[in-house]
Order: C-alpha cells, then structure tokens, then sequence
C-alpha cells in the first residue's frame, strides 16, 4: 500500500492515523444522512416532540435520534397514498428532467463527437464559446432567456425548462473529453472496414465513450433534480413546479411526511450515483486531461 | 493529430462537412437559448430601459453606483475568497487520504462523493435540525461549556443571523468537495506510481513525495478544480434561498439574490449590465490564470534545462 500523507510515526501508526482520520470525515457525511433518514421514519407525535422548530412549529429543544423510538412506515404511507400534491411535483420533477436529458443525448453526443473526432475551421473558437456559455452562471443569461421564451410563449410550460436543458453545453464538454480519449487506431480500423462516419459514430463512437456519456448524463441529472433558479423564474403556476421546489415547503403542508419525502426526492440521485459510480470517475477523470 | 496528415485537401473538405453536420441540431438550440440571449445581454447593457435607444455606459455607472450591487458585490467575492481556497484545499486533503492506488477504500470513497448527489432540498430540513436556535449545534457548544454571550448560554440562530456566512461556507464544502475530490483523485492515478519508487529508492520521505512529485504533477487538475468551483460558487444561492429565504441576512446577500430581486421587477436594464461585469470578471480572472500559467512555464522550462533529471512522461 501507498503512504502520500504524512511523514510522522511508524507506518504502523500512519495507517491507523489515516483510518481514524478517513472515519471521522465518512461520519460527516453519514449522520446529517441517517438523521434524516431515522427521522422519516418516525410517526407524526414523536416527530413533533423531536423535530419541533426545523419543522416550523415553535421554539423546542431539539431531540435528534439516529434511530427512531417507535419506528412506523406512516410517514411513508402518508406521503405516498394520501399525498397527491406530491405525486404532481414528482412527475413534474420527472417531465422536466428526462426529456431534456434524451435531448442532451440526441444533440449533445453528435456535437460532442464532432469536436472530438473532426478538425474543421472555427472548431476551438467554437468549443471556446461552448466552454464559455457553460461556464456562465444561470443568472446571466436569465432575463434574456425570459424574453426568448417569453416570445417562443413556453412560459409557464414545461417546455420552458426543457429546451434550455436539452442545449445546456455542460454534456457536450464531458463527452467531448471523453470521445477524445478513443484512440485513433480503433476509428481507422472502423474506416478502413468500409464504416461511414454515422456508423462509425453509432458503432465505436458511442460504445467507446460510454463512460463521457453516463457522467454527462448523471451530472446532468442531479443539476436538472435540484433546479432552483429555473423553476423560480420561469414557472408562474404551483401545478408545474417540480419536486425540488416543493419539497421546503411541505414542512408546513404535511410535516408528518416532510422527512419521508426528502428520502423519496433522494433515491433516484443516489441509486443512479450507486449504479453509474465507476462511469462517473472516468468521465470526470478525462474531463480533467489538458486538451 | 487529429487532422489525419498526410491526406488530400478532399479528405479535409469532407471532415468539415461532416463535421457541421454532426454539430448542426446542437449549434442551432445552443443559438437560440444560449448564444443570442448571451448577445441579447451585451447589446441591452448599452441601451436605455426601453431596449431602443443607445445610452453609453450610463447603465455601468448607475449599477456599480447602486448601493445593493454594492453589497452583493463585496458579499460575492468575500465569500468566493473564502470558499475557494478552503474548498481547494480541503478537497485536495479529503482526496489524498481516501486515494488508494490499488482501488481499495471504495466507502469511503463513496461517501465523500455522496453529498454531491444528495438534493440540497431534502437536506436543508437536516441542517435546519442542526442550526436552529435549540438545534444541534448550540447544544453541542452547551454541551462542551464554551463560554457564550448569553446568560441561557448558546442560542444562536446559525440560519438568519450574523452567523449564516459561515454556516453557508460550511454547507458549500460540504455539498461540493465531492467533485473536487474525484477531480484530484484523478490526477493522482494519473501519476505514474515508478516516480515514487524511484524517489523512495532515493531516500526521499513522504513530505518529499509530496512536495516533488504529488504536487507538480497535479498542476492541471488544480486548474480545473478552481474553475469548476468558481462556476460552482454560483449555485450556493440554492443553499442560501432554501436556509434562509430570498432575504437573508446581510452578510449572505449575494449576487444571485440580487438578481433574483431584479427579475421580480423585470429590472432588464440593471441585469444585462451586472452580467457584463460579471463576465468581465470571468474573462479577466481566466487571462490573469492564462498569464500566470504562462510566465510559470518559461519560468519552469529554464529550471527544467538546470536539473533534467526527473523521468518525463509526458
């Protein structure tokens, strides 16, 4: 095993040094977690006598428990059989978030690739301009893409957080990276094999940088499942918010749920992180390689 | 090496055809929701509140006059000045404690990475459990008898009072050393493991390891490790907005904030011109990062030729 941390001790001591330490930061990371998932699944009066004040109800002392006292499923049978308004905010969350994501896909590789595999005139100056717009934060753009919309009239429709989504520039740079790692030789192999360069594209292209794609894809997932700034601007109307917006506010709408809801709102996030981990570190892994 | 040397102007000629051609469906949506209203936003800072008529760089002056882009100006960068180099350097730490080259240390690993995908809306109820006034973390200092101000003893309110700046800086680390992480551990695999056994036949310990060889071999990813986070920095708004609502203390009001109170009142004009100045600092961050990166690599060539001793993999 490898040292790269400190110079002190034995190797003896290093090592559980290193243990201690990677245990105490693996618990900062796990006990806001546990908390809320032992919260959710506590029935409605121990979370008011535990959880008083973040729920919104009065100043109370805070009885936090990594383990509930009487567990109960209600909160989860609460949220999901006698909630519609959340059943809203989740298939909002979900229209909003998955077309656009097939769109990335649909345009976003073939850009992608094209930057990656061709030289053309303009191509850095173009791919500047991607990496430019991508760097940008939302709000710079924000009142002129109200203006865009307004006069296209998606306001206040879906489509008015889809179609930005589907043109972000963030994928296009991920899977650039990545397609730019396939070494040469395998397209020249396709080429000489009589592929065309739709096939070649679909056949090595794809296949090859699946890794770029996945992490383009999950990044883009988990931005698109948290959309604040969006939704805020946007939307005008409560039934099109998506869950993301909804969520703080459910403390005061249903607390008894409010905890069980946040567990539902992460899973999709966190199992497609669990699934896709290894894609994730080496797409990030070659968006990092100087171009 | 890309361009296929060697070939006829005719192979060219059809690269760039398929090129555009793959490039086409992107560049068309990348125009109209992305480039035009960024053009949109240059041309409007120079026009008066109508959008009609030309008015110089009054618009300039007036923003940077106005008392609230004042404050989130100063706010914006007090906090990036903070943050950035925390960030940087916690996840560079997180990064060389939890990399194993053997692939070894996936848990903890993984639950580094974790925050990053958790939403920042299901978590806020947790930190609000934690930073309210009878919350966790007041009752950790009572607990630890830290003298406080108070007779009762701790009652802060870590969400909306002064506190919320550090609070918002802890919270911001906490959701964004994850990328950082992967970024980091990325460029250490990336160093080829033969420099450390040829340092550690030399005799060079493990601070030596590190000066030598972990760090100069990681410049490229400190790189964009900043840059990701700068973009990042941006999209603390939805920790702060979900913690402490669209008006939160003074000391967290950022440009973000800002904005979205301009846009409440469709406050064009003031908007179009705060995002130049922001993209003006963009730029010239990214030109002073370019000159410093260039001024180190002549400065770098000439101990280069001093000392060539080291094995260049690259």
């Amino acid at each position: 095993m490898k040292m790269y941390f400190g110079s002190f001790g034995s190797v003896r001591l290093r090592v559980t040094v290193r243990k201690i330490l990677s245990a105490a930061v693996c618990l900062l990371v796990w006990i806001p977690v546990l908390l809320m998932l032992a919260a959710s699944f506590m029935p409605e009066d121990e979370l008011i006598y535990r959880y008083a004040e973040p729920l919104g109800m009065g100043r109370e002392t805070v009885r936090a428990a990594l383990i509930p006292s009487y567990p109960a499923l209600s909160p989860y049978i609460e949220l999901l059989f006698k909630s519609p308004g959340f059943f809203v905010m989740f298939w909002n969350s979900c229209v909003q978030v998955l077309p656009a994501l097939a769109g990335q896909l649909l345009v976003g590789a073939p850009a992608a690739w094209a930057f990656a595999r061709f030289s053309f005139p303009g191509r850095r100056q173009l791919f500047f301009l991607y990496v430019l717009l991508m760097v940008l934060p939302f709000q710079v753009t924000q009142v002129s893409n109200y203006l865009v919309l307004d006069k296209l009239g998606f306001l206040n429709t879906h489509l008015a957080l889809i179609l930005p989504g589907i043109w972000s520039t963030f994928p296009v740079f991920i899977m650039t990276k990545s397609f730019e790692t396939i070494p040469g030789a395998l397209l020249e192999a396709a080429y000489l094999d009589g592929a065309g360069e739709i096939r070649t594209f679909i056949y090595v292209g794809l296949p090859s940088g699946y890794a770029g794609i996945v992490t383009a894809l999950l990044l883009g997932f988990i931005d698109s499942w948290n959309a604040l700034e969006q939704p805020v601007a946007y939307l005008k109307d409560m039934f099109l918010w998506p869950l993301s917006l909804y969520l703080p506010n459910i403390a005061q709408d249903k607390a008894a749920a409010a905890f069980a809801a946040c567990i539902v709102m992460m899973l999709p996030p966190v199992l497609l992180y669990l699934n896709g981990q290894s894609e994730l570190e080496q797409g990030i892994a070659a968006s990092g390689v100087k171009e | 090496m890309r361009r296929r040397n060697g070939r006829s102007a005719g192979i060219y000629r059809q690269q760039s055809r398929a090129a555009w051609f793959f490039l086409a469906p992107s560049l068309a949506g990348v125009a109209v929701f992305n480039a035009f209203p960024f053009a949109d936003v240059i041309r409007r800072s120079f026009l008066d509140a109508m959008g009609k008529h030309g008015v110089g760089l009054s618009n300039y002056r007036n923003v940077w006059g106005n008392d609230a882009f004042q404050l989130a100006a100063v706010n914006t960068v007090r906090f990036l000045a903070v943050c950035m180099p925390l960030l940087v350097f916690t996840s560079f730490g997180l990064a060389l404690l939890a990399f194993r080259r053997d692939g070894k240390g996936n848990f903890c690993r993984t639950s580094l990475v974790l925050p990053m995908v958790i939403p920042v809306a299901a978590i806020v109820l947790v930190w609000k459990m934690i930073l309210c006034r009878d919350g966790l973390l007041n009752q950790l200092l009572n607990g630890i008898s830290l003298p406080a101000g108070t007779a009762e003893g701790w009652e802060t309110d870590w969400v909306n009072g002064a506190a919320s700046f550090p609070v918002l800086v802890v919270t911001y680390i906490w959701k964004n050393a994850g990328y950082d992480i992967l970024l980091w551990m990325a460029g250490l695999a990336a160093i080829p493991e033969s420099l450390y056994d040829a340092a550690r036949v030399d005799g060079a310990g493990a601070a030596a390891r590190l000066r030598y060889i972990t760090i100069p071999g990681l410049t490229g990813t400190f790189g964009l490790v900043v840059i990701l986070s700068l973009v990042n920095s941006f999209r603390v708004y939805r920790e702060a907005y979900l913690l402490a609502g669209s008006y939160p203390d003074m000391s967290i009001y950022m440009i973000p904030h800002l904005f979205s109170h301009w846009f409440l009142t469709l406050d064009v004009q003031n908007m179009c011109t705060a995002s130049m100045m922001l993209i003006g600092a963009f730029l010239s961050a990214a030109a002073a990062w370019a000159a410093i990166r260039r001024i180190r690599r002549l400065y770098g060539d000439a101990c280069d030729r001093k000392n060539r001793l080291t094995i260049s993999e690259r």
